[in-house]
């Protein structure tokens, strides 16, 4: 199979899926499905029993993935056929009883938008976002296949495998300047190289969708409204490093997204993109999914691998790096979900393109999910480079109840948070880290001025605390006198000597943890203790 | 006479530990070159025959002057490779950990069968610990006497696995292993059964013997009385590597 098969195969599912002058497009990720998507669907589907009277258009409604005003959900849009969400009339909080009215206005030529719900798409919000990772997410129907190939998926996937080597492949991705979006930032081409050189035989490709910092939920949305194009991204992958075998680790408590992911890769084996001779091509590529037991370090890449293999869910030394000694002890790429939802475009459109976007060294979009004191709460995908002002005062649109912004928390229990002084600091990796937190897999936590930061350390401390896995000493024994000390701090019950011990086990748990999740761990307290550090010697004795 | 062995392909390279110049062979760990040359270096997860786990951090140096602390037994000799084992960063890091150990279950030193023979409290020897800066947790563990020769005591434990890795890895039973997670975290024979009731356990004391405190100790041992003796396990694994 070429590209021009694949066109043809593109165009056969576009008529298949039916002609309609309007898609009536009902979000179905978590958010909006559990403040009652399914019964607008349901109300919409009783109304379209109705056909549409002469001169009327004709409406096809579907289920689509997250179209990230997730605070607002169940969203709706109404669109023609392959228009995006700027090009689309939003409906925000729509509720089952209100299906008659917008069916009537999308069938009506020349109707307005129903007032009273309409949510308007040329707002910030969606006018200076960019969409690369969620291009088709609210637009395509997460279930179907047919969908995601009519819109143009697998595209890149047969490039690679019909048109480039692959060292072409890694070429192009380290053109891009595409760095991990899981956290490290670690450069992706580099790593997709490293694994490629290894001698041929055995390898692996992983990807890691085990997404665990509160207030985090980049992955999840991927995962629940584009799946496939993960799996054309982890193709790709093991395309260009020589592996057959992939495995995507995640967590039980994204069952939704389970369900999706496992459709998706029963409907791409069925169709020949998965399993053997891929396209008809000689290359072979077999996914499975692994289910995270609830384990916060099962997303550190050794964690990962050993419960991967069925052990415990404990970290090891590195070196070795998964890219020389991993699963089993065969060389291993691993992956976020986001790094691999970028592939596609990037193979489609060229490394350049997406070197193109974004700052020097912080390349492309970046999704990150909106939470706390803001009155936009969801999901964004922006450039790089972006300033943390636009993000929350434009897109996020400020703080509500007319309370001022105190400070905002990004990286999860490994970052930290950021004042008002900071908020025109670039958003990018190195940017971030000279504040004293990181990026990050993209959680951005908005706290207005009546949280009190030495909750918000001793919340994330107790996450720490709770989530060790127990293996070495200064993560398990460390990060439980640091919550003890954050919590007598807390209580008014701490004495200057306490904030010292507190400031000396900071250092200790940070310089000689095993793992991430312990040399991280203490970077909610350093940094509002940096810039907050008034509110700990208030409340010593 | 037996023929020589054949010549493996082995290479030496040479490293500075603390400025003094020292060759190693390619594959051995920084922590055995300096118990090779007696440089002091505090371990406890740590022991010579059994499998690196690298968790109880004590061994961290500091590696070509960076700032990331690497642990000495799961990093292995570079040629060029410079080492410092006993900055005053690392002395006071070491204490802190020692510390944070004795805080986080109930040691104590004057009612323990192990006083006097116990590696934790050679540590804190070494280390300098006068005192404890942190609360002691003062969580009471269950201690387990079903076995007829063993006991656990749970209070005493510092989660090393040393008993873990010998029984899998030198006796083969894997008759103990870990479960629970964080300070959860505790020793298990079998499947949480009481140690009497091990299907699995060969009662061959290997994990006591290797148990660097009094949390595995022999039955009828009163305050000081239990001694250990691991020399056995360098000799096995002598032995079992040459075969």
């Amino acid at each position: 199979m070429n590209l021009d098969d694949l066109e043809d195969l593109a165009a056969k599912y576009r008529i298949e899926l039916g002609e309609a002058d309007r898609e009536i497009r009902v979000c179905v990720a978590t958010a909006c499905h559990s403040s009652g998507a399914p019964g607008v669907i349901h109300g919409l589907n009783a109304a379209a029993a109705e056909p549409p009277a002469d001169g009327e258009h004709s409406c096809r409604i579907k289920g689509v993935g997250c179209m990230g005003l997730c605070s607002v959900g169940p969203m709706v849009a109404v669109a023609e056929p392959g228009a995006d969400l700027r090009e689309s009339t939003l409906y925000r909080e729509v509720a089952a009883d209100d299906a008659g009215e917008i069916l009537a206005s999308a069938r009506k030529p020349g109707a307005g938008p129903v007032a009273r719900l309409h949510c308007p798409s040329d707002q910030p919000f969606f006018a200076r976002q960019r969409w690369i990772v969620r291009e088709n997410s609210g637009i395509v129907d997460p279930d179907s296949f047919k969908g995601y190939v009519a819109v143009g998926g697998y595209a890149a996937m047969v490039q690679a495998l019909t048109e480039m080597t692959p060292q072409e492949v890694i070429n192009e991705v380290t053109t891009s300047g595409l760095r991990g979006r899981g956290g490290g930032g670690y450069p992706t081409g580099l790593k997709w190289s490293t694994v490629s050189k290894m001698p041929e035989g055995q390898k692996y490709v992983i990807c890691n969708a085990d997404e665990g910092d509160p207030g985090a939920f980049m992955d999840r949305a991927v995962l629940e409204s584009d799946p496939h194009r993960l799996l054309e991204g982890m193709a790709i992958a093991a395309y260009a490093v020589g592996a057959n075998k992939g495995y995507i680790y995640i967590r039980a408590e994204y069952p939704l997204a389970v369900e999706r992911l496992k459709t998706a890769i029963r409907k791409a084996k069925r169709s020949g993109f998965l399993g053997n001779h891929i396209c008809e091509t000689q290359f072979n590529f077999d996914v499975e999914i692994r289910l995270g037991a609830g384990a916060f370090v099962c997303g550190e890449e050794t964690a990962l691998m050993a419960s991967i293999e069925g052990g415990r869910g404990h970290p090891r030394p590195r070196p070795p790096y998964p890219a020389e000694y991993g699963l089993w002890g065969h060389p291993t790429l691993i992956n976020n979900v986001e790094t691999y939802a970028n592939i596609a475009p990037i193979i489609s459109n060229g490394g350049d393109w997406f070197a193109g976007i974004g700052t020097e060294k912080s390349k492309g979009t970046k999704v990150f999910a909106l939470a706390g004191n803001i009155v936009n709460g969801g999901l964004i995908e922006v450039d790089m480079g972006i300033t943390l002002r636009d993000i929350i005062f434009d897109i996020g649109g400020g703080i509500p109840g007319g309370r001022a912004f105190k400070a905002v928390q990004t990286g999860g229990p490994s970052g930290g948070c950021v004042p008002e002084a900071h908020l025109d600091i670039p958003v990018d990796y190195d940017s971030l880290k000279t504040l004293g937190t990181m990026m990050g897999s993209g959680g951005m936590i908005v706290m207005d001025e009546t949280s009190n930061m030495v909750d918000v350390a001793r919340f994330f401390m107790e996450f720490c605390m709770d989530e060790s896995c127990g293996k070495c000493v200064p993560c398990r024994a460390g990060t439980q006198q640091m919550h003890g000390l954050l919590d007598r701090i807390a209580k008014a019950e701490a004495t200057r000597a306490d904030l010292e011990l507190l400031e000396e086990l900071c250092d200790v748990v940070q310089a000689t943890s095993l793992c991430g999740l312990g040399q991280t761990a203490p970077n909610p307290v350093l940094s509002t203790l940096r810039y907050f550090r008034h509110e700990y010697e208030e409340k010593l004795g | 006479m037996p023929l020589p062995a054949p010549q493996t392909n082995v290479r030496v390279v040479t490293l500075t530990i603390d400025g003094q110049q020292l060759s190693a062979r390619e594959e051995e760990t920084v922590i055995e070159v300096c118990r090779e040359n007696k440089i002091p270096i505090p371990s406890l997860c740590w022991m010579e025959g059994l499998s690196v786990v690298g968790a109880c951090r004590l061994c961290v140096v500091e590696v070509d002057g960076g700032p990331r602390l690497q642990a000495a037994c799961a990093t292995r000799v570079r040629e060029g490779m410079s080492v410092q084992t006993n900055s005053d960063r690392l002395q006071r890091y070491r204490r802190t950990l020692v510390e944070l150990l004795f805080a986080e279950r109930n040691h104590v030193c004057s009612v323990c069968v192990s006083n006097g023979h116990c590696e934790l409290q050679w540590l804190a020897q070494t280390c300098g610990v006068d005192h404890v800066r942190m609360p002691y947790r003062n969580t009471g563990y269950s201690v387990d006497s079903s076995h007829e020769m063993f006991r656990v005591d749970h209070n005493r434990c510092v989660l090393c696995t040393r008993c873990v890795r010998v029984c899998d890895e030198i006796e083969g039973a894997h008759t103990w292993d870990v479960m629970g997670r964080g300070s959860g975290c505790q020793v298990v024979t079998d499947l949480a059964k009481p140690w009497g009731e091990s299907d699995s356990c060969t009662s061959c004391g290997k994990c006591v013997q290797v148990c660097p405190t009094g949390a595995l100790v022999k039955q009828g041992t009163s305050v000081g009385e239990m001694v250990k003796d691991q020399q056995f396990l360098s000799i096995l694994a002598r032995r079992r590597s040459h075969r």
